[in-house]
């Protein structure tokens, strides 16, 4: 054991110095050019910082799969829901004739849109299935404004880096990077099928993220707020999601 | 992966010569008899001293390093895959399936959702998000160990040397007769101690190359963030339901080699198959006097 130990030690002694350097670099370019997590903290910090990394490099402009008509499923199913409360109902009421979306942060023209305001911008509708991170999915047909023309209207302000949307459930927020947010196929959501979009599925208001899992895509939206940072929101880890011990990306 | 069960390495009574020969590769190797009817009398595995004249090298620190870093993550992708399962434990075929699908198969067992019927009276608690988060930070661990262990074996001659099985032995007569030397409980000869047979070969391999990139591709094929760049990678496989209930069964696969490979290890003599696999050195059985 003594007569290798020298060279070894020597060569194992370089080998882990450039391990911690390449590390350190790789850590200092991935936070550089955006590619760490929110809730990159904590034990499961690396793996999600490799899976968020990964897809960043790879799929920041490619498209979510999406169907023939034919696939839209005759079954689709609208998950479990905490209870909808009393202002959410108020507005129900009305048939949502009140309902408005606040776009607020690092917009050069804060703005507050009416669902009719937002059918009067550019209406989009894609044939995209809703992924559960418990495993079940179906395809429907949404139909919305994309958030990118939402954005354009409000004036994104060039630091902007994560638009944050929040439910009129107040513990029910998340939020997602800007190549997310202009993303094509992101989509302020209010009908689906041959209809308006149904509450169980989101309605008056849901932000279809097509590239992520369902829980990104949150129901009842009100507001949307463009940030640079997410640490002042809630724990600081980007939205609800990791604050119940789920990861802020959903990519996977 | 690379992993050592040698089931056919028993110890041997088989003649009463003093002194044992057997091959190992192009090397004859001669070892005395220490202990009758078994094998050396090993050190302890903390006992440093120089070898043995019967431990001979068996894996390369390459190998042992990946195996027991794979075993660790195999291990946390289970349980993580099986708590994920919970959530929904439902099967269906093709691209959608929910609660109102009719399913492939279900999985008689409670659920952590209320809204999955499962004939159960209660819900079990919620563990998706620290499974999630377990079962792709070890995926990451299992692959980059993968790739280096693939591209190690490849250099060094690994695959070629110790699990193709020689050009005599790609018979289906010496599948018989391995086969039918486990069926008879017959003892191995001496040189499987230090060598894999030709159906442990084949079926490492078939883990190795077959199995492990199929659960990769499966699992890869069940995220809309790869699938919106490699649409092709679930499409083919049936879509995405049926891409998950394939994960399910080659992960059954990789589970059923995983119940047979300790069985075959305990079998063929649990300590010394994990001091081979922990400081790489087998004790060689002996000979009877």
């Amino acid at each position: 054991m003594s007569k290798v130990s020298r060279r070894k030690f020597v060569t194992a002694g370089l080998v882990a110095t450039a391990g911690i350097s390449g590390l350190a670099a790789a850590a200092k370019l991935a936070q550089r050019y955006g590619l760490v997590p929110p809730d990159s903290g904590g034990i499961y910090g690396p793996g999600e910082t490799l899976t968020y990394a990964a897809q960043r490099l790879l799929m920041r402009h490619s498209l979510a799969r999406e169907f023939p008509r034919s696939l839209i499923s005759k079954t689709p199913f609208a998950n479990e829901m905490p209870p909808l409360n009393d202002a959410f109902k108020r507005l129900q009421a009305g048939g949502f004739a009140d309902w408005r979306l606040s776009v607020d942060g690092m917009v050069a023209r804060p703005m507050s849109l009416s669902l009719s305001d937002l059918k009067s911008l550019p209406v989009r509708s894609q044939i995209t299935e809703v992924v559960c991170e418990e495993g079940w999915s179906y395809i429907a047909e949404w139909i919305g404004t994309p958030l990118l023309d939402v954005l354009n209207a409000a004036g994104v302000l060039p630091q902007a880096r994560y638009v944050v949307y929040f439910s009129i459930d107040p513990d029910w927020w998340e939020s997602i990077d800007m190549a997310d947010a202009r993303h094509p196929q992101t989509l302020l959501t209010w009908a689906m099928n041959d209809g308006d979009l149904p509450v169980g599925f989101g309605g008056p208001l849901r932000l279809r993220v097509p590239r992520q899992l369902g829980y990104k895509n949150v129901k009842f939206i009100t507001r949307l707020t463009v940030t640079d940072s997410l640490k002042s929101f809630g724990k600081g880890l980007g939205s609800a999601a990791p604050e119940g011990g789920y990861a802020w990306y959903a990519g996977i | 992966m690379p992993m050592s069960s040698n089931f056919a390495a028993q110890p041997l009574a088989l003649s009463n010569a003093g002194v044992g020969v057997f091959h190992f590769g192009r090397f004859l190797i001669r070892f005395k008899l220490r202990r009758p009817n078994g094998y050396a009398i090993l050190p302890d595995v903390s006992d440093v001293a120089p070898l043995q004249n019967s431990d001979l090298p068996r894996h390369a620190a390459f190998v042992r390093v990946t195996h027991w870093i794979t075993a660790i993550c195999f291990f946390a992708l289970l349980i993580s895959g099986a708590e994920i399962v919970i959530s929904h434990p439902r099967f269906y075929w093709g691209e959608t399936g929910n609660v109102r699908t009719r399913p492939l198969f279900k999985i008689p067992i409670p659920s952590s959702r209320s809204m999955v019927p499962t004939g159960y009276g209660y819900v079990l608690p919620d563990q998706n998000g620290w499974s999630r988060y377990l079962h792709f930070q070890a995926a990451w661990a299992a692959v980059l160990t993968g790739l280096v262990y693939a591209i190690w074996g490849l250099w060094t001659g690994h695959f070629r040397s110790n699990l193709f099985p020689a050009p005599s032995d790609r018979t289906w007569q010496s599948f018989q007769a391995v086969i039918a030397r486990h069926i008879r409980l017959k003892r191995p000869d001496q040189a499987e101690a230090l060598s894999y047979n030709v159906v442990q070969r084949a079926t490492y391999l078939t883990v190795i190359f077959v199995l492990f990139p199929l659960v990769v591709w499966t699992g890869l094929a069940l995220s809309p963030g790869f699938n919106s760049v490699f649409p092709a990678a679930v499409n083919v496989l049936g879509g995405r339901q049926s891409a998950r209930t394939l994960h399910f069964f080659v992960s059954a696969f990789l589970l059923l080699f995983l119940i047979v490979h300790i069985a075959m290890v305990i079998l063929a003599g649990f300590r010394n198959r994990m001091r081979s696999m922990i400081t790489g050195v087998a004790a060689v059985p002996q000979e009877h006097p």
